[in-house]
């Protein structure tokens, strides 16, 4: 009976686990690091949050260019613009629903003021917004992407 | 030669688009649109006021939402000092059905808003002054013969809870132009909802 118990708690571990997104929460100085890593991967950051409509129209595609990358050293990672107070009631069950396995992110500093600028000179900070950059190309997109744009710029930027 | 002229034409096109949108220091544009009470307001409508707080502001978006009562609070701080606030929705109501001018309507009076809010129906408006997101400040001073763009950007640094905020922008923009300084920053960024376009 001891062991039942025990093995439905571990089972009930691993498929939560499974299940749950698991999001790390960062502040300004990790986002821009993220935003700037040197090294031979190309990364795909998309700026979104779960109140925007375009942005959840679009998150699909990125979901599929993390499970399908078109090359190895590509990294997908979505970057939440959601409240922090909102994780538990909101973003978790969204990525659930989704199935979203790519890196999620959210950002916790909400002076934006302070950050945006650092990211992208040109982003006023509407959101669907996408940075994509490797070692050679870098590439900001302040607007809705369709499937075909993101893979097409995916493609040029690996190029 | 011929290089160097196509070069420079490529420097003031490139010049061009960059600068798309009103920044602190340009004149503002004329504009005449529709209130939810079915009048015209023209910016000219606000020539005995020392400014106007334009706000580019929607139904749905939560950031909008979150804002909504400090917007009614600006107003009702500063429309006897001569600020009064002019909410302008930029949406395309076929692309965000929440931003009808019935909609429109239905949420002025929900929420008895203190001031005038009018649909930017060509959505040439938000385009001359670059607005991208809502909500979208522009603080305009008036200059005697023209409104002069002042300050542009957030209302405060904290969207979501106004217990958190540490500067106010748009009241210290105000507060500088009293004093006969220039808003200090005079440009701030924020996140926002895209301005939903006809497609």
């Amino acid at each position: 009976m001891r062991y039942k118990i025990l093995a439905l708690l571990c089972s009930a571990l691993l498929f939560s686990q499974v299940r749950g997104q698991s999001i790390k929460q960062i502040g300004s100085d990790e986002l821009e690091a993220l935003s700037s890593l040197d090294n031979d991967t190309t990364y795909v950051v998309n700026f979104w949050a779960t109140w925007c409509s375009p942005c959840v129209k679009e998150i699909g595609y990125f979901e599929e260019l993390h499970r399908n990358p078109p090359a190895e050293d590509l990294k997908v990672i979505l970057v939440s613009l959601d409240f922090p107070n909102t994780i538990e009631r909101r973003v978790i069950p969204f990525l659930q629903e989704k199935e979203i396995t790519a890196a999620v992110y959210l950002m916790t500093d909400l002076d934006y003021n302070s950050w945006i600028e650092r990211i992208d000179p040109d982003w006023s900070g509407a959101i669907p917004a996408t940075l994509m950059y490797n070692g050679r190309n870098r590439l900001f997109l302040e607007k809705e992407l369709s499937r075909d744009e993101l893979f097409k710029h995916v493609k040029q930027m690996m190029n | 030669m011929k290089r160097t002229i196509l070069t420079s034409l490529l420097a003031i096109m490139a010049v061009m688009l960059v600068n798309a949108g009103l920044k602190p220091g340009d004149d503002a544009t004329s504009f005449t649109l529709k209130n939810v009470d079915g009048k015209s307001v023209s910016l000219s409508d606000y020539k005995d006021q020392k400014g106007v707080i334009l706000v580019f502001t929607c139904n749905p978006c939560p950031f909008a939402k979150a804002y909504e009562q400090r917007i009614i609070k600006l107003h009702n701080t500063y429309v006897d000092k001569g600020f009064p606030v002019v909410a302008i929705n930029p949406n395309d109501a076929e692309m965000s059905p929440d931003d009808t001018m019935e909609e429109m309507k239905a949420r002025a009076d929900d929420k008895d808003y203190p001031f005038v809010y009018l649909k930017d129906e060509s959505q040439e408006v938000y385009k001359s002054y670059g607005a991208t997101k809502t909500p979208h400040i522009f603080l305009l001073q008036n200059k005697g013969d023209k409104f002069k763009v002042v300050y542009v950007g957030a209302i405060d640094d904290n969207a979501m809870e106004e217990a958190s905020v540490t500067t106010r922008y748009v009241e210290k923009a105000i507060a500088a132009l009293g004093s006969g300084s220039k808003p200090n920053p005079s440009t701030t960024r924020a996140i926002g909802c895209t301005i939903k376009t006809k497609t």
